[in-house]
């Protein structure tokens, strides 16, 4: 398999934060209310890997290296496996496993509708990830998986609702997302590979100089 | 990096000692007058052995001079247990500081709280600015252990220091105009960081509100320590309003002025959210905000796998405040 030892380090560096942040809850590091705490970064945890999926394509093109590609399907799942952790630390830490409270939260607070709809579209991603799906659905595997985009969107909107007052932190995410949907418009796609050759020939021109 | 995994069975350090015991220790060294040969000893003032975890500080002279004649255990909420000393000062909203729960620890130290002057104005006989030794001068203090319930869905219990707000307001005389008293919380950039940033939707300075005859009842005080000290920076030190029967965000810290006004005055959470923030903002289990439910909370500190969420009362539990309410839609005027 191409690039094993790069896709087995990303697979050993993605559960990191959250067994760290398991043992902080462990030995009471998290504060008085480590459920509330987790959940929030689990979720931040989905967002980041949500948008380093999205930045492996524009790596790619920027670098040359199939190795970013490599690692994409697996980053997207660990987005997915991080959304699944945050959605039951949410029924678990949060509701104490009360149902009843978790569909009356779905159908009255749009934050967290909107939040289960992206948890929807993940899922659909998810399933359609395997080999079998890729060949099973051709030319239509990639108009469906375009939905990420969506899912960024909502993922964005979800956090967005949350805030309480200050939009700062929000505004970072935000503007990551924007500027690698930026980076997928045709224009900025067409001009890309010139100026990854521009700044190669450079490149080597000043190591020649050396 | 030291490695602990406490048994599940380990309990934390405030759940060893039962909270009745604790709490009949400090009676018996208040009856043996041990109170008092502290309050003599410069800088320990407060009596240690009440609150386990309590980090010593140094209070300014009014405040040791009136801690000596605290009335202690004025109000108590039952058998509940107190909120450990580090979780309720690590563990706030203040958001002058900053939005995440740790920030108001980490950089209300900024704040300078000497000299701090309170000005009293609107329609009142006696209007003014008091330094806050002469302000709080006059009063005796008392503690009050209360219930602390946040818009957030999570509580604490908290044993404040104060006196009634009602003592103040009566000794400066509220016209037959007064119908509201407004508060506001120092403003000053250059030691608020939360303040600074430029992405804030708060108009500042902080301002909350409460009707005459909310603020003249005798559960609402003005706290000017916790845990028996002083209060700590990041819990409005050294002057905050506590009404315990409404969410936490009424209870305005760090106060600057008073105003005693004939119109409704327009609070911060509900300039930038009136269908999520209202006026009253009492404790209701009935009535949702939208983003939480608040039909229970946690009660902190609340375990990982264990959490400690319990069922929310109507007015926080403090039912005699439910007269002030007779004839008035609670889910209108929420």
């Amino acid at each position: 398999m191409r690039f094993w030892f790069w896709r087995l380090c990303v697979f050993l560096a993605a559960p990191v934060p959250v067994i760290l942040w398991l043992y902080q809850a462990w030995i009471f590091a998290l504060g008085p209310d480590p459920g509330k705490v987790l959940v929030d970064r689990l979720g931040l945890a989905a967002l980041w890997l949500l948008l380093i999926t999205l930045a492996m394509t524009p790596l790619q093109k920027l670098t040359g290296w199939g190795g970013w590609i490599a690692v994409r399907r697996q980053l997207g799942l660990w987005a997915f496996t991080y959304v699944v952790m945050h959605i039951t630390g949410y029924a678990v830490f949060l509701l104490g496993l009360d149902m009843q409270q978790f569909l009356i939260d779905l159908g009255k607070r749009p934050y967290i509708f909107v939040g289960a709809l992206g948890f929807v579209g993940l899922l659909a991603l998810a399933i359609t990830s395997n080999h079998f799906s890729i060949r099973r659905l051709g030319k239509r595997w990639k108009r469906l998986h375009r939905l990420v985009y969506a899912i960024l969107g909502i993922a964005l909107l979800h956090m967005l609702w949350v805030i309480r007052a200050d939009m700062a932190e929000w505004a970072g995410y935000a503007m990551a997302g924007a500027l690698l949907m930026l980076l997928r418009a045709p224009p900025v796609v067409r001009l890309l590979p010139r100026v990854t050759a521009a700044f190669r020939r450079d490149s080597k021109i000043v190591s020649n100089k050396c | 990096m030291l490695i602990q995994i406490p048994p599940s069975s380990a309990c934390r350090e405030h759940e060893v000692t039962p909270e009745s015991i604790y709490l009949s220790r400090r009676r018996l060294l208040a009856a043996a007058g041990g109170l008092a040969a502290m309050a003599a000893l410069p800088g320990h003032a407060q009596d240690p052995s009440a609150y386990p975890d309590v980090e010593a500080a140094k209070s300014p002279a009014w405040f040791d001079e009136k801690l000596a004649g605290t009335r202690w255990q004025a109000v108590t909420p039952g058998n509940e247990a107190v909120t450990p000393f580090q979780d309720a000062t690590h563990y706030n909203n203040f958001y002058e500081f900053g939005t995440n729960k740790g920030d108001p620890a980490r950089n209300a130290g900024q704040l300078q709280i000497e000299p701090w002057t309170v000005r009293i104005e609107g329609e009142v006989g006696k209007p003014g600015t008091y330094s806050i030794e002469d302000l709080v001068k006059p009063h005796g203090l008392e503690e009050r252990i209360y219930r602390l319930r946040c818009v957030e869905a999570w509580s604490m219990v908290i044993p404040w220091v104060g006196f009634p707000l009602a003592d103040l307001l009566k000794r400066v005389e509220p016209t037959s105009k007064a119908k509201y008293v407004s508060f506001e919380t120092r403003l000053a950039p250059e030691e608020m960081t939360g303040v600074r940033s430029g992405f804030s939707l708060i108009d500042w300075p902080y301002i909350e509100g409460l009707r005459l005859d909310e603020a003249m009842h005798p559960l609402t005080i003005l706290a000017v320590g916790m845990y028996g000290r002083i209060l700590p920076n990041q819990n409005g030190a050294p002057l905050r309003l506590v009404v315990p029967w409404k969410y936490g965000f009424k209870s305005i810290k760090s106060i600057v002025r008073i105003s005693l006004v004939s119109e409704q005055p327009a609070t911060t959470w509900q300039s930038i959210a009136a269908e999520e923030y209202g006026f009253y903002s009492n404790v209701n289990p009935e009535v949702d905000h939208p983003r939480w439910s608040q039909a229970h909370e946690r009660r902190l500190p609340s375990g990982l796998f264990s959490p400690n969420i319990v069922p929310t009362r109507m007015f926080n539990g403090y039912d005699e405040v439910a007269s002030l309410y007779t004839g008035l839609d609670l889910r209108k005027n929420y």
